[in-house]
Parts: structure tokens; C-alpha cells; sequence
């Protein structure tokens, strides 16, 4: 339930690199402001009805993740959406990539967490331009925080953007971004059964990560369990073991990056709603 | 979890739709809400309180209707019933994970006052 995983009423709390969006003067050229018109008037009648509305609660969402998509797609921008449990490596992760990125392609990162900076501060720390989400106590990002954080990157002196998502395999699932990349994570720490635990997030990505290789061993990690996990739950999805710490594993993530930028066209994402 | 944002959403629908209709108050609202959807009826129902307050669905009722699970045999073109994302065929054995119903978190209907 809610208090345990801290999630509360949206709005409010979610601040964006520092500031509360409410206290933006300025247009935000891509956000939402869709609230239907009904300027005209209807008078009032009264008695019960029932009106079938029949929609998706997901649909505003998914609206604003695809119009997202489509400004990021114009921008020749390739977008990863980075999710796992909380502790599976994504910062380390995400800026080694960057890293190791330079001079190849220029990386960019908005970065999602319930509160504190430090991860922001982490990847800043680097070189990598970052805006900051602090969610408050929502428990995962949508697309509407994530237009809005992105009008504070540099787009056009980017290659790459990599959202990375509040720590939690449950929630950010139903959430599409207008990413054209799900990434998930799985640490060689955590146990090989996570995807068989949280089926609907493994299922809808489309890479996942077996991350911290190194401390297999002494984890005990059992690598053909997680795999043969991963390809059930996870089946169609692009699948690369690696440390982000000692770097072995990482040239082929990356290549497949570099891969995917040149072709261009990044085949749209598909989400099961 | 995320229960309380998407009962936002579905309470700012069926306000909407309570509004251009004419109504004046929300009295009852329908959801549909599919067995793996990843959303737990139990937090949609504690969250449905909170987030009513205040708005013309205050003091509404609140049904959810379960949607179960059932995937489609490509092999035997057949629907069946299922429990998991990957379900075997009952006909063939073949193990099939194209969902046709259960992923579902949608408002049905709204009744007004």
C-alpha cells in the first residue's frame, strides 16, 4: 500500500533541477495544459445518469509520453528509460556509459528519485549535463516531469538522453516516458529470481542488464538461472552482462548504442497497456 | 505504490464528465482493472477516499471489476485462460505470451446526480 512505498498525491511535490514547476514563469512549449474546453453551457439536469466513458486511466500519460516521443525523435535524440530496484547500480551505470560515451556521443541525464540530489550531484560531478526530478513522494516518473525536465537540458548538444527512474520495479512499469529504450537492471546481488518476481517491468523491456558481474561469485550469484529467467520473463529483449565498476562487459552496450544512434531509426517502442 | 495517481486520474475524468454533462455531483464510479495490470484493488480503494475529497465525486461509491488474465494460441487461434504472462496452450502445449485481456486500468462507467 501507499505508506509503504511512499508514493502520494502527484502535484504538489515533484520538483524539477531545484524548482517546484508551479513557480515557472515561463511557457513550457511542450508541457500539458489539455484541459478540454467546456466553455459552453450544458444548464442543468438533473436525476442519475451513467456515462460510459470506457478509457484507459493510463491514456493521458500515454498521450503525453508519445507527443514526448515524437519531439525527441525530432530532435535525433536516442532516449533510454533506466529502471530497477533501488541499489542496482543505474547512477554508476548511467555514467559510465556517458563516460565512456565521449567523444562518440554526447550523453545527457535527467535523473528521478524521491529525494536528495546526491545521485544528480554524482553524475554532475562527471561532466554530464543533469536535471534533477525529485518526485516527493511519487513513486515513479511520468511523461508530463519528464517534458518538463527535459526543457532544461541543451537537446541540441545531445546524442543520447538517459532518464533514470525512481528505484522500483513496480510502478514506473505502466509508466511510458516517450522513450525508445526500456532498460532494466538486474545486479548480480539481488537474486535471479527478480524477473519472475516483477514480470510486468521485465516484460516490457527492451534491454536488460545483468549488472555488478564482479561480485557474481561472491554473491553466488547463479548466472544460468537468471538467464533462463530473463529469457522467459523477458524474452524479446536484448540481454548484456557487465561491471559498470571494472568495465568489462561494457564495450558491447555500448556498441549497441552506437549502433542504434547511426541506424537512426530506433524501432518504436511498444508497451502492453 | 502508484494507486493514488491513477485513482487521480480516473476521479478527474469522471469529474470532467460529470461536469459536461451537466451533473453536479459524482454518485458512483466503475473501473476495470485486469489481474496483472500491476495495480492492487485494495490501494485503488484506500486511495479513492483521499482523492475524492473535496471534488464533486466526494461521498461516491466505488466498484472495481476484475478483468482475468487470458492469452491468444497463434497456433490453434484460440483464446484461453491464464494466470501468468506466459500461459500454455491448454490445446497445444505451446507456451504463449501475447496477452489478450488482463493488463487493463480503465474507468468504465460514471453515475451523476
Amino acid at each position: 500500500m501507499c505508506q509503504e512505498c511512499g508514493c502520494g498525491v502527484s502535484g504538489g511535490d515533484v520538483k524539477i533541477g531545484g524548482h517546484s514547476p508551479v513557480d515557472h514563469g515561463h511557457h513550457h512549449a511542450h508541457g500539458d495544459h489539455g484541459h478540454p474546453d467546456h466553455g459552453h453551457d450544458h444548464g442543468h439536469l438533473h436525476g442519475t445518469k451513467t456515462l460510459d466513458l470506457n478509457v484507459s486511466l493510463m491514456a493521458k500519460n500515454d498521450r503525453l509520453a508519445e507527443r514526448n516521443r515524437g519531439f525527441f525523435h525530432a530532435k535525433k535524440l536516442l532516449v533510454l528509460n533506466v529502471v530497477s530496484s533501488p541499489g542496482s547500480g543505474k547512477t554508476t551505470f548511467i555514467r559510465e556509459t556517458a563516460v565512456q560515451l565521449a567523444g562518440k556521443l554526447r550523453v545527457g541525464v535527467i535523473v528521478g528519485d524521491l529525494a536528495t540530489d546526491n545521485d544528480a550531484a554524482r553524475l554532475r560531478g562527471a561532466g554530464i549535463p543533469v536535471v534533477q526530478i525529485t518526485t516527493g513522494t511519487v513513486c515513479h516518473l511520468d511523461a508530463d516531469m519528464v517534458s518538463k525536465a527535459a526543457e532544461q537540458l541543451d537537446l541540441d548538444q545531445l546524442d543520447v538522453l538517459v532518464i533514470e527512474n525512481v528505484g522500483n520495479l513496480v510502478c514506473p512499469a505502466d509508466y511510458d516516458l516517450g522513450e525508445d529504450l526500456r532498460v532494466v537492471l538486474l545486479s548480480t546481488t539481488e537474486g535471479e529470481d527478480k524477473p519472475l518476481k516483477y514480470p510486468p517491468m521485465f516484460h516490457s523491456a527492451h534491454v536488460a542488464i545483468v549488472t555488478k558481474s564482479d561480485l557474481a561469485k561472491a554473491a553466488g550469484f547463479d548466472r544460468e538461472v537468471a538467464l533462463a529467467n530473463l529469457n522467459r520473463v523477458s524474452h524479446h529483449a536484448e540481454i548484456f552482462e557487465l561491471s559498470s565498476k571494472t568495465g568489462k562487459g561494457m564495450k558491447p552496450w555500448l556498441d549497441y548504442l552506437v549502433n542504434l544512434r547511426a541506424q537512426g531509426g530506433v524501432q518504436p517502442a511498444h508497451h502492453h497497456h | 505504490m502508484h494507486e493514488v495517481s491513477i485513482m487521480e486520474e480516473a476521479v478527474r475524468l469522471a469529474v470532467d464528465a460529470a461536469k459536461s454533462s451537466g451533473a453536479d455531483r459524482v454518485t458512483h464510479l466503475r473501473l476495470r482493472v485486469g489481474a496483472l495490470s500491476g495495480v492492487v484493488p485494495d490501494a485503488l480503494r484506500f486511495a479513492f477516499d483521499v482523492v475524492c475529497r473535496g471534488t464533486l465525486a466526494e461521498g461516491a461509491s466505488l466498484e472495481i471489476e476484475p478483468v482475468a488474465a487470458a492469452s491468444w494460441c497463434p497456433v490453434c487461434r484460440s483464446e484461453f485462460a491464464g494466470t501468468d504472462f506466459f500461459n500454455e496452450c491448454p490445446g497445444c502445449h505451446k507456451v504463449c505470451g501475447e496477452l489478450q485481456r488482463g493488463r487493463e486500468i480503465e474507468i468504465a462507467t460514471v453515475e451523476t446526480n
